[in-house]
C-alpha cells in the first residue's frame, strides 16, 4: 500500500504543489482526494522539497487541509480495444456517453514513443476527398500529416466534417476508420460534428474525445494524446486505416501556455513555452505507416490562426512539423467560394510521390503544377488590374483574368455535399486551365498538352 | 573492478535533472540515471549538486535514484561501419535498435555502437620496426565498394610499431598494431578510436580555398558557388523548399563523403532518405549513393537533449573522414531546431535569456559549430575539407530572427530561400537578389581554368540582367508592360528564359535533378547568345513582337529537358537556329 499525503502547500492555476514527499516517479499519475471527491493528476515537476502535479478535473475547492494525495506509481494510460469505436470519451479517455467503461487488458502510455524511422514506411497511397483543391492541387496521402490553417468564423468545421465523410481509400475493402478529437470547443460545435458524422453514416467507425470550452485546461493537453493512442491502437494492433482529425490546435497551444506559466517557465516568443515545437511535434509525429504493419495514421489537425497570421508561433511551428498545410482564405469565404482552399500558400509535400501514372492518372502532376504557376500570375496581373483597370490590360492579361474567375468559381467553388471523383476533378482542372492559349503552357510537356488541353 | 561515482536524484524538470552527492562527478561526464539506466550527461556543478541532461525519455525517472558517472565525456565510437548507415543523436544506430527492440523507440536502451561482431578484411601497410606518428596511416578496410576506409593512428600516439596482426579477417575491437612510444609505454591501436563529441579533431594546419563543390544545380555552380572547406546557411519558412535543396546536394554533389543530420526533422524524411539513396546511383562513380553517406537522425519528437548532441556527433564523424583525406559535406537540417533545443534546456536550466529566449550563448556556439569546417592539412599530410551546409528555419520565415541573424555573421554562401517564388512553384526558390556567395572571387582561378575563361564575367552579366529587371518589374506593377521601350521588354523576356530555363531546376526529372557544369555554362552562354542577337535587332529598330520569336525563346527554355547531359551537340543546332532566325530577320528589316 502506498502513502497517502494529506495537505497540500500551494494551489495555483492548475497546478498543486505537495511537500515532503518521499517518493515520486515523473509523469506518474496521482489520485487527489477534495473532501470525498475524487480527482486525478499528473507529476510535472519533482523539487528536493516539493513536487508539482496538475490537476485534471481543475484546482476549484481545493484548500491547504481539505485534500489528500495518493501516488500511484504509474503513468497515465488508456484501455483500449475494438470496443472504442462508436464511443464517445473526455479529455482524460473517460468514457462520456453514459455507456460501460473499456475493460482490456491492453493498456497504452497516453505518451506514445516515437517511431523508428528505419521502421517507417513511406507514404505513397492518395487518399480521395472529394474535394477537387485537395485532390487535384494538395492531395491527402494516406499516413501524411496535413493541417488545416484556418482562421475565426471560417468555414473549417464544415471543411474537417466534408473530409471526414467523404474520405475513401482507393480500394474500398480496407478498414476505415476515425478518431476525432474536439478541444476546447462550444457544446454546438460539438453537436455539429455528431450530426454530420451520423449523417454520412460514420458514426460506428468513428472515437470521439470531446474537450468542451468549460472543461477544466488540463484535459486539453490529454484529449490529444488519448485520441492518437487510441489511433496507433487500431492502426497498428486492428490494422485500420485512420484518419485523425483534431481541431482546434489553438486552443491546445493556449492550454500548454497556460500552464507553462504557472510553472512560472521562462517564455519563448508570444508567451508560449520554448518546448512548443517539441511539444507540437510530440502529438503530430505519431502519423504515419510502420513497416509489416497494415494500418496506417493520416493526421488532419485544425487550426485557427489568431489574427489570421501566418507567422503567428502556432501555424509556423506546425508547417514546419507537418507535410504540408491547407489554408483557408477570408476573401474566398466572404465571396461565398466553399471550401474556400487559398490554393497559393497551401502545399501537400508527399504527394509528388503518391499521384500521376499508376496512381491517379498520368497528366496529373503536370496539370497541377500549371495550375499552381497560372493561378499565381493571377495574382500579379489582378493587382496591375486595380492600378490601370482591366479594359487597359494587355490581350493575354486578359484571358489570365478570366482563368482566374473560372478557377475560383469552377474549380475551387463546389459547395460542402458535392463530391468529385478524381478524373472529375482533373477534367474540370483542364476545362478552366484551356481558357489560357496552348503557348503558355510551361509546365506541361507537349504530348499531355496535345492530349488534355481543350483548345 | 573501479568503484563508480554514484549520486541520488533529487530533482527532475522535462530532460532536465539534478542529484545530489555528485561532488566527484566531471562537467561533461557521460552517466546512467535511474532503474533504466538512461543516458545523460552532467552540464553543471554547484557543490555536491549537479545538473545533467538526460538524452532520453526522462517520465518513469524516481526521485532519489541513482546516478552512476561513467567518468568520461560523451563520446562516438569512430570505426568501419558508419557509412550507408543512420544513427540517433547519441550515435546509436537505429537498425540494431531497430532488430532488438522493434518499431518505436523506447528507454533504457543502452549504449549501443558499431557492430562489433562483424569481420572485416583488413589490410595493414605498415610494419614492425617502422616510425608511424600521429595521424599517419597505418592500412585499409575497403568499408563500402565506393569509399576506403584509412586506418589512423590517433591523435597523441607517436613511436615505434612493435607488432603487426597478421590475421586478414578482423573485429573491431582486435589488436591491429602496437606502437612503443618514447616512454615506452605500448599502444594497441584498433580498427576504431573513441572521442568525446564536443572536442574539435586537430589538424596540422588550415587550407585556403581553391576548389568548388560542384552540385549540379546551376544556380549554385553559377551564381553562388560553395566552396570545398566553406560554410552555407540555407534559410527559408516552412514551406520554401529547404529540406529538397539540402536532398539534393546530399545526393549529386562532388564530395566524397556526407554526413546528413536530420536534426529535429520528420520523420518521413529520414524514411524518404532511407528508401531513396540506395537506389540513386553517383553520376561519377556510377556506384549508389548510400554507399558514401552517413545518417544522423534525431526526428522532431525524439528527446530534445539528444537533438543538442546531434549535431556534434555528426561533425565528430565528419572530422574523422576529413583526417583520411576526404572532402566531406555536412548537412544540418536544421540548425534551428538545434538552438531551440539549446533554448529548452537552457529555460530549464533557469539562465537569464537573452533575445527571444534563446541563451546568451547561442552565438559562440553557433560559431564554434561552423568553425569545425574548412580546407585542412591533417596530421597525416593528407588535404581534406569539411562543408557545412547549415538548414535554417527562422520562425515565420523572417530573416531578422536571433538564429538566421547570428548564422549569417559565420557563413559565407547565404541562400535565401523565397516564399513568393515557393507559391509559384519556383524551385529551388533561391532568392537570386538577396542571396550571395563569399567564395566568388577565391574560386575565379578555378572556374576560369576548369569551366571556362568568360563564365565569371557572364556570371556578373546575368545578375546584373535580373537585378534589371527587378527594378523594372516595380514599373511593370504599377503601369504595365506595354508603356516600355523595347529594350527594356527585352530585359524582361531575357530574365523570363533565365529565370524558367535556367535557374528553375526540376529535382524530379532525370536530365535536370543533376546537371554538369559543362551544359551549365552552354546554356548560359546560349541565353547571352540570344540576348545579344535580339538586342541587335532591336537597336536596329525593329519590334518586339517580332523579337521576340515563341518558337525559338520556348526552345531555349526546354534545353534543360530536351538536350541530354551527354549530348551537348545538340546546343551547336539551336545556336544556329537563332543565328538564322535574327540574321533573316534584320536582312528583312534593312532590306
Amino acid at each position: 500500500m502506498r502513502k497517502e499525503y494529506l495537505g497540500i502547500k500551494k494551489a495555483e492555476g492548475p497546478l498543486i504543489f505537495i511537500e515532503n514527499v518521499e517518493d515520486a516517479v515523473y509523469g506518474e499519475i496521482i489520485e487527489i482526494n477534495v473532501d470525498g471527491e475524487p480527482r486525478t493528476g499528473k507529476i510535472v515537476k519533482i523539487d528536493k522539497n516539493f513536487i508539482v502535479a496538475q490537476v485534471f478535473q481543475g484546482t476549484s475547492g481545493i484548500s491547504s487541509v481539505n485534500t489528500s494525495v495518493r501516488f500511484t506509481g504509474k503513468p497515465m494510460e488508456m484501455a483500449v480495444s475494438k470496443d472504442i469505436l462508436g464511443r464517445e470519451f473526455n479529455g482524460i479517455g473517460e468514457p462520456s456517453d453514459g455507456g460501460m467503461p473499456i475493460y482490456s487488458k491492453t493498456k497504452l502510455n497516453i505518451n506514445g514513443s516515437p517511431i523508428n524511422p528505419i521502421a517507417r514506411q513511406y507514404p505513397r497511397n492518395y487518399i480521395q476527398t472529394g474535394i477537387s483543391t485537395i485532390d487535384v492541387l494538395l492531395t491527402l496521402i494516406r499516413g501524411q500529416k496535413l493541417p488545416v490553417f484556418s482562421g475565426n468564423g471560417l468555414t473549417h468545421k464544415e471543411l474537417a466534417a466534408q473530409i471526414v465523410s467523404q474520405a475513401k481509400l482507393s480500394s474500398s475493402d480496407e478498414n476505415f476508420g476515425v478518431c476525432f478529437a474536439a478541444i476546447g470547443i462550444t457544446k454546438d460545435d460539438g453537436i455539429f460534428f455528431r450530426d454530420r458524422f451520423s449523417q454520412a453514416g460514420s458514426i460506428e467507425n468513428v472515437v470521439m474525445f470531446l474537450n468542451y470550452a468549460d472543461d477544466p485546461v488540463a484535459e486539453r493537453l490529454t484529449a490529444p494524446r488519448c485520441t492518437l493512442t487510441a489511433a496507433e491502437y487500431l492502426a497498428f494492433h486492428e490494422n485500420m486505416h485512420i484518419l485523425v482529425v483534431i481541431t482546434d490546435i489553438t486552443n491546445y497551444c493556449e492550454g500548454l501556455r497556460e500552464i507553462s506559466s504557472a510553472k512560472e517557465e521562462v517564455p519563448g516568443r508570444k508567451g508560449y513555452p520554448g518546448y512548443l515545437y517539441s511539444d507540437l511535434s510530440s502529438l503530430y509525429e505519431r502519423a504515419g505507416m510502420i513497416k509489416n504493419k497494415k494500418g496506417s495514421i493520416t493526421f488532419l489537425p485544425v487550426l485557427t490562426m489568431p489574427n489570421d497570421d501566418i507567422t503567428h508561433p502556432i501555424p509556423d511551428l506546425t508547417g514546419y512539423i507537418t507535410e504540408g498545410q491547407i489554408v483557408l482564405s477570408r476573401r474566398l469565404d466572404n465571396s461565398g467560394i466553399l471550401p474556400s482552399v487559398n490554393v497559393l500558400p497551401s502545399l501537400s509535400r508527399l504527394m509528388k510521390d503518391g499521384i500521376g501514372l499508376n496512381y491517379t492518372r498520368e497528366d496529373h502532376p503536370e496539370l497541377a503544377n500549371q495550375l499552381f504557376s497560372s493561378y499565381s500570375k493571377v495574382q500579379e496581373i489582378r493587382s496591375l488590374a486595380q492600378i490601370i483597370g482591366e479594359d487597359d490590360l494587355s490581350e493575354i492579361d486578359q484571358l489570365y483574368m478570366s482563368f482566374g474567375r473560372a478557377f475560383e468559381e469552377e474549380f475551387i467553388n463546389q459547395g460542402f455535399l458535392e463530391n468529385r471523383d478524381i478524373e472529375e476533378s482533373l477534367n474540370i482542372g483542364w476545362k478552366v486551365l484551356s481558357l489560357l492559349p496552348k503557348e503558355e503552357m510551361d509546365r506541361v510537356s507537349d504530348q499531355i498538352i496535345e492530349k488534355y488541353h481543350r483548345k | 573492478m573501479i568503484k563508480m561515482n554514484e549520486g541520488r536524484i533529487i530533482y527532475i524538470n522535462g530532460s532536465v535533472i539534478k542529484g545530489s552527492g555528485m561532488k566527484n562527478f566531471k562537467l561533461r561526464e557521460m552517466v546512467l540515471a535511474g532503474e533504466n539506466k538512461l543516458i545523460g550527461e552532467v552540464i553543471g556543478i554547484d557543490g555536491e549538486i549537479a545538473t545533467l541532461q538526460i538524452y532520453e525519455e526522462t517520465e518513469g525517472l524516481k526521485l532519489k535514484e541513482v546516478i552512476i558517472g561513467l567518468g568520461a565525456p560523451l563520446s562516438l565510437n569512430l570505426g568501419p561501419g558508419l557509412l550507408g548507415n543512420i544513427f540517433d543523436g547519441i550515435g546509436r544506430p537505429l537498425e540494431m535498435i531497430y532488430h532488438q527492440y522493434g518499431d518505436f523507440i523506447s528507454e533504457g536502451i543502452g549504449l549501443l555502437s558499431l557492430d562489433f561482431q562483424k569481420l572485416w578484411k583488413v589490410t595493414i601497410t605498415a610494419d614492425v620496426g617502422m616510425i608511424i606518428n600521429e595521424g599517419s596511416e597505418f592500412g585499409w578496410i575497403q568499408e563500402t565498394s565506393l569509399v576506403s576506409h584509412r586506418m589512423l593512428v590517433p591523435p597523441g600516439v607517436n613511436g615505434e610499431i612493435v607488432f603487426k596482426s597478421e590475421t586478414e579477417e578482423c573485429r573491431l575491437d582486435d589488436i591491429l598494431i602496437k606502437i612503443k612510444d618514447d616512454k615506452n609505454q605500448i599502444h594497441e591501436i584498433k580498427m576504431y578510436q573513441k572521442w568525446p563529441v564536443r572536442k574539435k579533431r586537430p589538424i596540422r594546419e588550415r587550407l585556403k580555398i581553391t576548389e568548388p563543390l560542384i552540385t549540379g544545380q546551376r544556380i549554385l555552380d553559377v551564381f553562388f558557388p560553395i566552396a570545398k572547406g566553406g560554410t552555407v546557411a540555407i534559410p527559408g519558412g516552412f514551406g520554401t523548399g529547404k529540406t529538397i535543396t539540402q536532398h539534393q546536394l546530399a545526393k549529386w554533389s562532388d564530395a566524397d563523403i556526407i554526413v546528413y543530420i536530420g536534426c529535429g526533422e520528420r520523420g518521413n524524411e529520414m524514411t524518404d532518405v532511407l528508401e531513396e539513396f540506395p537506389g540513386l546511383i553517383d553520376p561519377r562513380s556510377g556506384k549508389p549513393i548510400m554507399e558514401r553517406t552517413v545518417l544522423i537522425a534525431n526526428t522532431s519528437n525524439m528527446p530534445v537533449a539528444a537533438r543538442e548532441a546531434s549535431i556534434y556527433t555528426g561533425i565528430t564523424i565528419a572530422e574523422y573522414y576529413r583526417d583520411m583525406g576526404y572532402h566531406v559535406a555536412l548537412m544540418a537540417d536544421s540548425t534551428s531546431r538545434w538552438a531551440e533545443a539549446l533554448r529548452e534546456i537552457s529555460g530549464r536550466l533557469e539562465e537569464m535569456p537573452a533575445e527571444e529566449g534563446y541563451p546568451a550563448y547561442l552565438p559562440s556556439r553557433l560559431s564554434e559549430f561552423y568553425e569545425r569546417a574548412g580546407s585542412a592539412m591533417t596530421l597525416g599530410h593528407k588535404e581534406g575539407s569539411i562543408t557545412i551546409i547549415g538548414a535554417v528555419s527562422p520562425a515565420g520565415g523572417d530573416f531578422s530572427e536571433p538564429v538566421t541573424e547570428n548564422t549569417k555573421r559565420y557563413v559565407n554562401v547565404f541562400l535565401a530561400l523565397d516564399k513568393k517564388l515557393a507559391y509559384a512553384r519556383h524551385y529551388p526558390s533561391i532568392n537570386w537578389l538577396n542571396s550571395y556567395s563569399g567564395y566568388v572571387k577565391m574560386l575565379e582561378g578555378w572556374y576560369e581554368q576548369h569551366a571556362g575563361e568568360e563564365i565569371i564575367s557572364l556570371r556578373g552579366e546575368m545578375l546584373q540582367l535580373l537585378q534589371e529587371e527587378a527594378s523594372l518589374q516595380d514599373i511593370v506593377q504599377l503601369v504595365g508592360e506595354d508603356v516600355l521601350p523595347d529594350f527594356q521588354r527585352l530585359i524582361i523576356e531575357i530574365a523570363r528564359v533565365l529565370k524558367v530555363g535556367f535557374l528553375q531546376q526540376n529535382a524530379f526529372h532525370k536530365e535536370d535533378a543533376f546537371v554538369p557544369l559543362e551544359k551549365q555554362y552552354e546554356m548560359l552562354k546560349i541565353i547571352d547568345y540570344l540576348y545579344k542577337k535580339a538586342g541587335r535587332c532591336i537597336k536596329e529598330g525593329i519590334p518586339i513582337s517580332k523579337v521576340r520569336n515563341r518558337e525559338i525563346f520556348d526552345e531555349v527554355i526546354k534545353i534543360k529537358y530536351n538536350v541530354p547531359n551527354n549530348n551537348l551537340g545538340m546546343l551547336q543546332d539551336i545556336r544556329k537556329r537563332i543565328e538564322d532566325y535574327y540574321d533573316d530577320l534584320l536582312n528583312k528589316y534593312s532590306g
